[in-house]
């Protein structure tokens, strides 16, 4: 990364770390409800873009980390321990998901995650008991750290700020090291990364895994930020959203899913007034997307640097 | 004994329209090498068209001969000339990205012109009922099994004893040999797009009945597709009629029997059975991957 990236990224971090202090309490919330999908999106990002798997079924993952976190804090259950048991459960689930599937070959994992969302997205409509069914979840308690409250919204976006920093640490690192390399061996050329020793199946079924844990993390936060929690949010078209959010950014960048995801989550609310139609534009733009700059936006600069030449 | 009999026989009924969506998904994949992910709103949008033709005065015979002529031109050649064509030499994810925004796109471009509420749509069979032997079956089960039976029995024949057919299979079997042998493969692979788009009206016609129209009612339809595609194998036309009769049976039996709820989880079930255990496909042979 060069000087003039870094210069900017940490303008942007600045940008986007004072910024909520000029907004109303509305603004406050779109901007933590982005930091809380940035979290599912750059889990999705490991999947999709670093080992070339299609994900359709990370909102299930998402909604599995808001119901676990919905029951446990309305149980007491502090956030530090909430964490990790999301992570656990989400990324035990996604090897148990991913393993049939990638047995087999690469498009199966997309339609096993996608029926894999719809039977989660039926189990939490349906089993009262455990989810309350279609009438949800209320009442979820915001968290408190080490004797400090994160009750009010400012204070919480802030705590959501941190830890999308720290998960995008992780994850920089992650990409970095040894194993992280093998990935985009991976990605760009399956049948040399094997012949080189790496085991394809091992690999991509960890990066899903993974990706999914992301997204349980993010569920948590989100369960905590809304305070109530139903079904519909969880659905398979959540789960394209966040794949097509991840393309549209730019799939394998690692910035891509900051972009995507203010795509997604902020510019439907600056574009209210489209109404119905923003999502037949989204969708078509897509479509454009992939017939003329399948790199997504952020390929956009190097396109334009290549036309120059 | 009498419900088991009836849930069995609208069950076929309903799976061999699912077979009917799966047949073109599977026919793209072996001819042209696409996943379309809009497969669901293939069979959407000419449940509208149908009933726009029919508030214009058309009869149903006359509605559906006028949807099969603008569904081969928009969902047949339009979808392959603007979309598949362009990208295909990109690889398979670009396609599937793209068939994903496709249905977005088609999906919300319907809800916000014709709205979110579903509408009836006349079926092309009486729902009444009528007994054999101390069993109730409707004349819309029956029906439906007759017409769709008749589809698949004509499109495998059509595909096996034609010249054409031959050709096409040849195609989907292997391209390069195909084209050595003289064959004119974009020709074959537009039958195949044209083909796909018929089947889709097809399916609408039967399927909207009991589904009625809305603008999401592809979601379920494209999924049941998907999934009968792989359980079948995915490059054997014949199993996908074996995929979506046995999603359509089970699925009846688990809504009866176990809960009504769960019914939509049973593709996804039976999917994950048999990628575990063969992961071909009841039907399929196993592919080779090429270096």
């Amino acid at each position: 990364m060069s000087r003039k990236h870094c210069a900017a990224l940490a303008i942007g971090l600045v940008a986007i770390a004072v910024l909520p202090n000029f907004l109303k309490s509305y603004g406050v919330y779109l901007m933590t409800l982005f930091c809380v999908y940035l979290m599912a999106t750059m889990g999705l990002n490991l999947t999709v873009g670093y080992a070339g798997q299609m994900s359709l079924g990370h909102a299930a993952f998402f909604g599995i980390g808001a119901y676990h976190a919905a029951i446990l804090m309305k149980l007491g259950w502090p956030l530090l321990a909430v964490l990790p048991v999301a992570a656990v459960v989400c990324f035990a689930v996604g090897l148990a998901v991913g393993f049939p599937a990638l047995r087999v070959q690469h498009h199966y994992l997309a339609f096993a995650t996608l029926g894999f969302n719809v039977l989660v997205y039926l189990v939490m409509r349906n089993e009262q008991s455990l989810t309350g069914g279609t009438f949800g979840i209320s009442g979820i308690p915001r968290p408190s750290l080490l004797g400090v409250s994160f009750d009010g919204n400012l204070a919480f976006f802030y705590l959501t700020f941190v830890s999308v920093l720290l998960l995008g640490l992780v994850l920089w690192w992650l990409l970095r090291s040894p194993w992280g390399r093998a990935f985009a061996a991976l990605r760009d050329n399956p049948i040399r990364a094997e012949s080189l020793g790496i085991n394809i199946t091992a690999y991509t079924l960890l990066a899903f895994a993974i990706g999914a844990a992301c997204a349980g993390i993010g569920g948590v936060y989100f369960a905590t930020l809304v305070q109530f929690i139903e079904p519909a949010p969880f659905h398979v078209a959540s789960s394209l959203t966040m794949l097509l959010a991840i393309i549209v950014g730019g799939s394998g960048r690692f910035f891509g899913p900051v972009l995507g995801t203010v795509v997604v989550v902020l510019l439907p609310e600056w574009l209210r007034f489209m109404q119905n139609w923003y999502l037949a534009v989204f969708g078509f733009a897509v479509v454009a997307l992939m017939i003329w700059l399948p790199g997504g936006l952020l390929s956009l600069p190097e396109r334009l640097r290549r036309y120059a030449k | 004994m009498g419900d088991l009999i009836q849930l069995i026989v609208s069950g076929v009924a309903t799976g061999a329209i699912y077979a009917l969506a799966a047949l073109g998904f599977t026919l793209l994949w072996q001819a042209a090498g696409v996943i379309n992910f809009a497969q669901g709103e293939f069979v959407m949008l000419p449940a509208f068209a149908m009933l726009f033709f029919g508030a214009a005065g058309a009869p149903l015979w006359l509605a559906f001969l006028l949807t099969c002529a603008v569904a081969m031109l928009v969902l047949g050649i339009g979808f392959k000339r603007v979309i598949v064509d362009p990208l295909i030499r990109h690889g398979v994810i670009p396609l599937v990205i793209a068939t994903l925004g496709l249905s977005i796109g088609l999906k919300s471009v319907v809800k916000a012109t014709f709205g979110a509420e579903a509408r009836p749509f006349a079926g092309a069979f009486p729902s009444d009922q009528f007994a054999i032997a101390g069993v109730n079956l409707s004349y819309a089960d029956v029906g439906t099994l007759l017409l769709a039976g008749a589809i698949v029995i004509g499109l495998q024949a059509f595909l096996n004893k034609t010249i054409t057919g031959r050709a096409m299979q040849a195609v989907a079997q292997n391209t390069e040999s195909a084209r050595v042998l003289g064959i004119d493969v974009p020709r074959m692979v537009l039958y195949t797009f044209l083909i796909n788009a018929l089947l889709a009206v097809v399916a609408a016609l039967l399927i909207t009945p009991t589904y009625l129209a809305k603008f999401d009612m592809g979601d379920a339809i494209g999924q049941k597709a998907f999934f009968a595609a792989i359980i079948g194998g995915f490059n054997q036309t014949r199993g996908a009629l074996l995929g979506g009769v046995l999603i359509g049976v089970l699925e009846n039996l688990v809504g009866y029997y176990v809960s009504p709820a769960y019914k939509e989880g049973v593709a996804l079930m039976l999917f994950l059975v048999v990628i575990l255990f063969r992961p071909e496909g009841l039907l399929g042979k196993a592919e080779e991957r090429k270096v």
